[in-house]
């Protein structure tokens, strides 16, 4: 029995290769056209919402201790904050740089060849999800420190240290979001033969997600947790109902999770009561550790449907066979 | 025993891609895996090197056990599959060495090893093109380079000559016969039986699904054609020609091809055939003694299988 459980082990480790991989799919990601589009486009709107977010806080004169936090949170009117750019640009660009990451080298007839050198599948899975989150990570870093920057320049106040740890825990919340369309656009990509296909459904669960998952909850909340006129209490189930409902989309997550990490003031996620708030100071700042607890539940919901989907595409890569 | 397989069968849901398959390759042999398209030549290929699993029976490649040991056997066999492709964007260098870095070889030896294969391949001038602008034949080149770059002990070629022109081809079967005499084990697919009859060794003729004939090219058209001696000749009036010549003692088969006959005999008996025609009043334009051709070899015993049946 002994001699047939360890000959029934893989030989070798499953990263064997792995760094190959990682290197050679960031190089193609930061050398490709595809990715020069994505930076012009984000960097413009970056500076952009970041430009129109710092003429709205220098109009207003009261003292805010978290300044930098309102950079990135602060909107004008034709233009979103900076926040509401990344979570709208982010999706689009880890599917850019996922969509064909299986089907790719299938298309190239390359995948084949790949896999007869002496690497497991695992390696080259792990190795373009890393890339690709490496890629944005870095994308992301460049981006924060432009907007830092730009912001002690238009605004000439130094962040403080808990802003700045709220800020990197904002990146940290990002990363994760975006890590999960990194994870559907790899799903996609071993599901779809057709690189066009596989973009086109990305695409389409990022719409579903953000335009009517929104609508679904809201009915799902209705069919569950009916609103009865006389009964205060239906009013809060369905309120909670719809929270459960709308805390499925990875949007939802992502919102709820910055919100609390960006703006201290943030109490709860949830409905509160009026006999909960008794003795609160309205409006006072939370700590970071307090905030970070406030945020912990999304930002883990967000890591584990990262994980999720990296599963879902790993089982179905393992299964399917070589040959197209 | 380089390669050796027993009863593996491959199954997709009800069809049946390889049958009951026992294969044994010795060390420092050509083998050639020929068989029509969709006969199991590509799936045995796959099997062997781990990358798609056996429904039933055993592989051992080199002594390993391609599912339970790939990392080194694929250290070992380089495989050129049959459409070979690159990342059209790199250039043939930087193709070769990502290979390279998935093998795990430390730069400097790549580098040896990486300036060897393409001037052995004749492609040191192309090294910094990118592989997108290479006409079929470089690229099949730039494939083997990248078999070698791993000094492997088995090199597996799946349809090496598809899309070559003939001159290309024939060029492209001698580089693989001299990795003959280098020690490597090779084992070839090809549907173009005549194409590579003269560089295997052996050859396996694979039916749907099955090996059905094994051995030398000789052996087989011995043991199928009756007669290793083919003879076609050319003559008018061709007339009672075919009884006379049927009558000859070494003739074992006689039919009319186009504008001629086709013998075949258990001896090269041109002479005598030529006496025959003459003697039938008939004027000989040509008279050719063939070398037996695995096509025919092919044709011939599913042709009597076919009756048989």
């Amino acid at each position: 029995m002994q001699h047939s459980s360890t000959s029934r082990r893989r030989e070798g480790s499953p990263w064997t290769g792995l760094w190959a991989v990682f290197f050679k799919e960031m190089a193609d990601h930061l050398s490709s056209t595809r990715m020069r589009i994505l930076e012009v486009l984000i960097l413009l709107s970056a500076v952009g919402a970041v430009y129109a977010g710092a003429q709205t806080l220098r109009q207003t004169i009261s003292e805010d201790p978290f300044l930098l936090l309102r950079v990135f949170t602060a909107a004008q009117d034709p233009l979103p904050s900076f926040v509401a750019f990344l979570s709208f640009f982010l999706p689009l660009a880890a599917i850019a740089l996922g969509f064909d990451a299986i089907n790719g080298e299938y298309s190239r007839n390359t995948l084949s060849r790949i896999l007869a050198q002496p690497i497991y599948r695992d390696a080259l899975l792990w190795g373009k999800f890393l890339a690709g989150l490496a890629t944005i990570a870095l994308i992301l870093l460049a981006l924060f420190l432009l907007v830092v920057g730009l912001s002690l320049i238009f605004l000439g106040v130094p962040p403080s240290s808990e802003e700045v740890a709220r800020a990197l825990l904002f990146l940290l919340a990002t990363l994760a979001y975006t890590g999960v369309w990194l994870g559907i656009a790899l799903v996609t990509s071993v599901l779809f033969r057709s690189a066009a296909t596989s973009a086109l459904a990305a695409i389409a669960v990022w719409l579903f997600f953000a335009l009517f998952w929104g609508i679904i909850a809201q009915l799902l909340a209705q069919a569950v947790a009916p609103f009865d006129p006389f009964n205060p209490e239906s009013e809060l189930r369905q309120t909670e109902a719809l929270l459960a409902f709308s805390r499925l989309s990875p949007n939802t997550l992502y919102a709820e999770a910055i919100q609390a990490l960006l703006n201290p003031g943030v109490r709860s996620l949830g409905p509160v009561l009026i006999s909960q708030l008794e003795g609160a100071l309205l409006g006072s700042p939370l700590p970071l550790g307090q905030s970070f607890l406030l945020a912990w539940p999304q930002l883990t919901g967000l890591i584990a449907l990262t994980i999720g989907l990296f599963a879902v595409a790993y089982v179905l890569f393992q299964r399917r066979e070589v040959r197209a | 025993m380089v390669i050796e397989t027993q009863g593996l069968t491959k199954r997709y849901g009800r069809v049946v891609a390889v049958e009951g398959l026992e294969l044994r390759i010795e060390a420092g042999e050509v083998y050639g895996l020929l068989g029509p398209n969709g006969s199991g030549k590509t799936t045995t290929i796959l099997m062997l090197l781990g990358l798609t699993e056996p429904s039933a029976g055993q592989v051992r490649v080199l002594g390993l056990d391609p599912a339970r040991e790939p990392l080194s056997l694929k250290r070992q066999v380089g495989y050129l599959p049959d459409s070979v492709g690159f990342y059209g964007e790199m250039s043939a260098w930087e193709n070769l060495s990502y290979i390279a870095r998935l093998n795990g070889l430390p730069p400097a030896l790549a580098k040896a090893r990486m300036e060897r294969v393409l001037e052995r391949m004749g492609l040191t001038e192309v090294a910094h093109r990118p592989v997108g602008a290479f006409s079929r034949g470089m690229r099949q080149r730039l494939g083997l380079a990248e078999v070698l770059l791993k000094e492997p002990k088995v090199v597996i070629l799946d349809e090496p000559t598809l899309g070559l022109d003939p001159e290309a081809a024939q060029e492209f079967l001698q580089i693989i016969r001299s990795l003959k005499s280098e020690g490597i084990t090779v084992l070839l697919s090809s549907h173009l039986l005549h194409q590579v009859q003269a560089i295997c060794d052996r050859v396996g003729l694979f039916h749907k699904g099955k090996l059905v004939l094994e051995g030398r090219v000789e052996e087989l058209a011995q043991r199928v054609l009756g007669g290793a001696y083919r003879i076609c000749l050319e003559a008018t009036p061709l007339n009672g020609l075919a009884e006379r010549l049927q009558a000859l003692p070494e003739v074992s088969r006689v039919q009319a091809e186009g504008q001629g006959l086709r013998l075949e005999a258990t001896q090269d008996i041109r002479p005598q055939v030529a006496k025959a025609v003459l003697e039938a009043g008939a004027a000989l334009q040509s008279l050719v003694l063939e070398q037996p051709s695995l096509d025919e070899v092919y044709a011939r015993y599913f042709q009597e299988v076919r009756h048989a049946a």
